[in-house]
């Protein structure tokens, strides 16, 4: 069975050629058939996959395939090979059930579309370099994948190319993630030119065996994958290009831009964990950036009104989870997250699609309301995903995750204040804006009628999805609640266990009390300001620029404008014509001019040319006899 | 057959010429079967000799007294042809091919032929026009073949005049300017390389070996002007004087300035001939005569760093200058110069992976850019203008022509999977090796690129359809034949690199052997 796993994505890709070849001409049915169909067969066979590594393990708890060598020059011998491995496993079951679902979700939605065939085709493609990135065994391939959910990331978001705004916002995320990707590159550079081969595995036992921690390299290049992780995953100073990307149709939203493509970054740090681990200034920078972004990223998310925008702000947020877990060494829970997150965020982006196809296209939460009689399946699996992206305590899989993060932060000692403290606010911000979100759209009056409910293929992957959303968190429990470690025993085998060594922040209760409270108080909160006593925000309050500022994103988007966009086009338009031809246009001049001088000469009147030649002669004359 | 198949390759073309020229007047479809059936036999001609090519095979042995065969080791035995011709001066009908000559003979093979079809918009004076094209595939050609030092100058001349008459015929409004401009810059190149192939006479007569005056493995094996201690200043003349008569080729800054005005003016096919071929030329001499004549000099540190640096300067200037334009085709034609900046960077550093790297660039180019100006020349037809702003929402109307731009534009950007990407992340390596700060300062070209690239696409293709443009037809079958190729040799050879790469690796380490102790 394991020998097939070159077929998972090759079955997608597949779909992809399929489509991009003859999808104009097939109909609808077979179009959905081929699109929804290979990834699906693709997570059917994720699954035998699955089951038959966790029954029979592979020796090492690893298969790998490869396939060709994609080129060899000087040592420089990547290969199109795979590398299978419970983290690798993992992603590639998030990334095709998931992806499967939301491709069901797709033909629904999309139906009306005259672009549909194209949108299953990119759809396809994205999955099928997603896989490709999550199962390369060398850091070549996977930078294929990397870029090539980049391309899909790009076309999928300018997918209704009439608006010149999704045009852009798809050139601003390719543009801005690619400013990571040349840093990753230069990453992969320095690994290759250090440690001479770029094969995840032998990378990381060369790069123990050869750099001490904290050695300069091992920082550098650390420091740039990091930079190409952050791109990825919208996370400071990189952020900006998530909340535009929402121009795309929201499935690709809920597939690219919250489950699956922006957690690369955190796939990449965790799968060169050792490296991190070595570099102990970087690492701390990840949880710096995670910190900083997952608060950030929550106040931004409290003051949106766009749906899709708070969702937006709401990844780059709870990715800064993980990127504090990550910073912190609890490599188990980052990933952790990374499963739930993409559960219950996938889940969201859908019920918020259903509730905009609903009200014909509508995405300003102001203008709904009252849609929880209207949409009833829609309203109760929103209220699910909303509940575990609160962490709302013991019945919610976001609870367990995100427990599990603070948790090794609390016993980290006095390390752990900061990432611990951002944790803990931000978890109340999330409580406070997921639920504003919740009472805006499904309470209240409603402003909107909307018109018929989804049907079958939207309601289905919200019910599972909401399924996965409670039961996902299951695996993996806190000591004081059954401490169930099956999560933690199969990525075990790859990712390290989190030590406890450390004297906690505080008695056990006091962080129950506060990871639990905190959230309560946000939930609390949202419901007196948009429940019991709804009005204007901020009203009186004084706080209008804040507000601004805080929906604007922090003005980072104004910075970089004024920064790097502005100078570069200017200088460009002002070099229109290519000043070094200046230079050459110059010599031509010349040339041209001295010839119109002389031309003066040739006045075709033989006395001047006669008198000319006297003159001449006489000044050689007295020269040669005056020396 | 496989004696004469280089000059056949060469001359074939030259008997289509004298068919066409026998065709009556007015019978321009025939003209045109003609140009397509002689460049297609020229074409699978090529593809046979790689098929028959070994990079592995014996060195041929050279009639002329004093060569040995170690010195054409790496040149295919059974394809080596040499006749005097003209004997008083010593002057060889020699030609023969390593894995380079192959590639490039490959390359010009397949876009010879794929132009043809680009031509096919072209209505004036056709048989003239492709009189003048078969002569300039016969000079092509000749140049990548040639191993004797005079006839390589005379192809690399008799290119020169075709090329001339192409842009200034069937050229657009400013042709004659563009014309003369391209003509006295290769002209000045060529005067300096001639005056390097004289030094070279004057010496090998001195040094009492005039029979080999213009043997090119011969000089490049004996290395008539080393003196122990270094290179002397006029090893540094000679360098410099081919390199620059080769840069304009390249072309390399500041030495661009007449590409933009070329390709603007020229029509497609010679756009495609130019940019994917031509260009070619300066990097193959670079290679073949520049470098291997004097290792000493392109060895000297601070040569190779003044190169490596001009190199990074192509590349982040020609982006620049794309971002900033607003005519289509001046934009790819910048962006010509920023790609071939790859080369040069590949090429100074002198190590494996640069040297393959920008081999394979120069291959990956030609695929990309010809394909670039096939797509440009497609909307021409049709728009009759190429001013970027005017555009918009082309996709919409022409969605197969969308899909193959895609393509096009992904793989001039280097987009990992397509044939872009190889070369440049070789380049990158390499350079990488030899600073980790010039081939970071380079990584910025990587985002200028995708500036220019995807801000184009989205002026020209996306966006709200037009209604100027309400009913422009898809692409037409020729213009499918010469674009759908290119579109999947880009896929192709960017997910298997190794077919072209065990082209010319071999000829790469021989190259490389020649700085051995150097370095």
């Amino acid at each position: 069975m394991l020998h097939l796993l070159w077929l998972i994505p090759s079955l997608p890709l597949a779909g992809f050629l399929v489509l991009a070849l003859a999808g104009r001409r097939l109909p609808r049915a077979l179009v959905s058939i081929v699109g929804v169909g290979s990834v699906g067969l693709s997570a059917l066979l994720s699954l035998l996959i699955a089951r038959e590594f966790v029954v029979r393990a592979p020796e090492g708890d690893a298969f790998v395939q490869t396939l060709w060598v994609w080129m060899n020059v000087g040592g420089f011998a990547p290969s199109i090979g795979f590398r299978l491995d419970a983290l690798s496993l993992l992603m590639t079951l998030v990334v095709t059930c998931v992806g499967f679902l939301i491709h069901l979700y797709s033909t629904e939605y999309m139906r009306d579309d005259e672009g549909f065939s194209r949108f299953f085709a990119y759809m396809n493609l994205f999955v099928a370099m997603m896989l490709a990135l999550v199962l390369a065994d060398n850091l070549v391939l996977l930078y294929l994948g990397w870029e090539g959910v980049g391309l899909c990331s790009y076309l999928l978001i300018g997918f209704w190319s009439r608006d010149p705004a999704n045009d852009a916002a798809a050139r601003k995320a390719f543009i801005v993630t690619r400013v990571g990707d040349a840093a990753m590159a230069i990453g992969l550079f320095i690994l290759f030119t250090q440690l001479g081969t770029l094969d995840i595995q032998d990378l990381m036992q060369r790069a123990v065996r050869e750099w001490p921690v904290g050695s300069g390299v091992a920082v550098a290049a650390a420091a740039l994958l990091l930079g190409g992780a952050v791109g990825k995953s919208a996370q400071l100073p990189l952020q900006t290009w998530l909340p535009d990307a929402m121009a795309g149709p929201t499935p690709v939203s809920a597939l690219i831009h919250a489950a699956t493509m922006v957690t690369a970054g955190v796939y990449l740090i965790a799968r060169t964990n050792v490296l991190f681990t070595l570099a102990p200034s970087v690492q701390a920078l990840v949880m710096v950036v995670g910190a900083l972004t997952l608060l950030l990223a929550g106040c931004s998310a409290l003051v949106q009104t766009d749906i899709k925008r708070v969702l937006a702000y709401s990844t780059i947020s709870q990715i800064g989870y993980m990127f504090l877990a990550l910073g912190i060494g609890a490599w188990q829970a980052a990933m952790f997250h990374f499963m739930t997150h993409a559960f219950f965020k996938a889940l969201l982006f859908l019920a918020a699609g259903a509730v905009i196809v609903s009200l014909h296209h509508e995405q300003d939460m102001f203008k709904m309301g009252g849609l929880r009689k209207q949409l009833p399946t829609t309203f109760w699996t929103f209220l699910i995903g909303a509940a575990a992206l609160s962490a709302l305590p013991l019945v919610t899989a976001g609870y367990y995750s995100k427990d599990a993060i603070l948790h090794h932060a609390w016993s980290l000692g006095r390390a752990g204040l900061v990432p611990w403290t951002a944790g803990v606010l931000g978890a109340f911000l999330t409580g406070l804006y997921t639920f504003r979100m919740v009472f805006l759209v499904f309470f209240g009056e409603a402003k909107t009628k909307a018109r018929h409910g989804p049907g079958f293929a939207i309601h289905l992957p919200l019910v599972l999805l909401g399924a996965l959303s409670i039961f996902g968190g299951f695996v993996e429990t806190p000591e004081s609640l059954g401490h169930v470690t099956v999560f933690g025993r199969f990525v075990g085998t790859i990712l390290p266990e989190a030590g406890t060594a450390h004297a906690a922040l505080g008695p056990e209760w006091l962080f129950h009390a506060a990871a639990v409270g905190l959230p309560l108080l946000g939930i609390a909160l949202a419901c007196w300001f948009y429940l019991l006593r709804p009005r204007t925000e901020t009203a009186g309050l004084g706080l209008d620029s804040l507000r601004r500022f805080w929906f604007s994103g922090w003005g980072f988007d104004w910075v970089y404008d004024l920064l790097f966009v502005k100078p570069f086009v200017t200088i460009a338009r002002l070099n229109r014509s290519d000043a070094v031809d200046w230079f050459y246009r110059v010599v031509a001049d010349l040339s041209v001019g001295l010839h119109l001088v002389l031309r003066l000469t040739q006045s075709g009147r033989l006395r001047r040319y006669a008198s000319g030649i006297a003159l001449g002669a006489a000044i050689i004359l007295a020269i040669v006899e005056l020396r | 057959m496989d004696k004469a198949l280089l000059t056949l390759i060469t001359f074939l073309p030259l008997v289509g010429a004298a068919l066409m020229l026998l065709t009556p007047r007015g019978k321009d479809n025939v003209i045109r079967g003609l140009a397509v059936a002689t460049t297609a036999i020229v074409f699978a001609l090529t593809l046979y000799l790689w098929g028959i090519f070994d990079p592995n095979s014996p060195a041929p042995a050279s009639s002329v007294a004093g060569v040995g065969t170690e010195v054409c080791a790496g040149y295919d035995a059974r394809t080596w042809t040499e006749t005097p011709w003209i004997a008083p001066y010593r002057i060889y009908y020699r030609l023969g091919v390593d894995g380079l000559s192959v590639m490039l003979l490959v390359l010009t093979g397949l876009l010879s032929f794929l132009a043809v079809f680009s031509g096919f918009t072209i209505r004036k004076k056709v048989k003239a026009f492709y009189v003048l094209y078969m002569l300039l595939v016969t000079g092509m050609m000749g140049v990548f073949v040639a191993l004797d030092f005079f006839l390589f100058y005379v192809f690399w001349e008799l290119m020169l005049l075709p090329m001339y008459f192409l842009i200034g015929i069937w050229g657009g409004p400013r042709k004659e300017y563009a014309a003369i401009k391209f003509f006295i810059y290769t002209l000045l190149g060529s005067v300096l390389i001639l005056l390097v192939i004289l030094a070279y006479y004057f010496k090998m007569v001195s040094l009492g070996s005039p029979q080999l005056a213009f043997h090119i493995p011969a000089l490049v094996a004996s290395r008539p002007f080393s003196v122990p201690g270094g290179p002397t200043l006029f090893q540094h003349l000679l360098f410099w004087g081919l390199f620059i008569g080769f840069a304009i080729k390249v072309p390399i800054f500041p030495f661009h300035t007449w590409l933009p005005d070329a390709h603007v003016e020229a029509p497609t096919a010679i756009s495609v001939i130019l940019a994917g071929v031509l260009l070619k030329m300066g990097g193959y001499g670079i290679l073949r005569l520049n470098y291997p004549l004097l290792p000493e000099v392109g060895a000297a540190p601070a040569v190779m760093a003044f190169l490596a640096i001009l190199g990074v300067v192509n590349i982040i200037y020609g982006a620049f200058c794309a971002l900033g334009q607003k005519d289509f085709k001046r934009l790819v034609a910048y962006s010509s110069v920023s790609h071939m900046g790859y080369v040069l960077l590949g090429i100074a550093i002198l190590r494996a992976e640069g040297i393959n790297g920008a081999i394979f660039q120069m291959f990956a180019h030609g695929l990309s850019s010809a394909m670039m100006f096939m797509l440009v020349g497609v909307l021409y037809e049709r728009a009759h203008h190429r001013d970027i702003a005017r555009f918009g929402g082309i996709a919409l109307q022409m969605p197969r022509y969308f899909a193959l731009a895609v393509v096009g534009f992904f793989a001039s950007l280097g987009l990992p999977g397509l044939v872009g990407f190889v070369g440049e992340i070789l380049v990158f390596l390499g350079a990488f090796q030899y600073s980790a700060w010039i081939a970071s300062v380079a990584a910025i070209g990587l985002l200028l690129t995708a500036g220019y690239i995807l801000w184009t696409m989205q002026r020209v293709f996306l966006g709200a359809a037009k209604p100027e443009y309400e009913g422009f037809s898809d692409c037409n079958r020729w213009e499918f034949a010469a674009i759908v190729p290119l579109a999947v040799f880009s896929i192709l050879f960017g997910v298997l690199p190794g077919i072209i790469l065990n082209m010319f690796s071999a000829s790469t380490e021989r190259f490389l052997a020649l700085f051995n102790g150097l370095l």
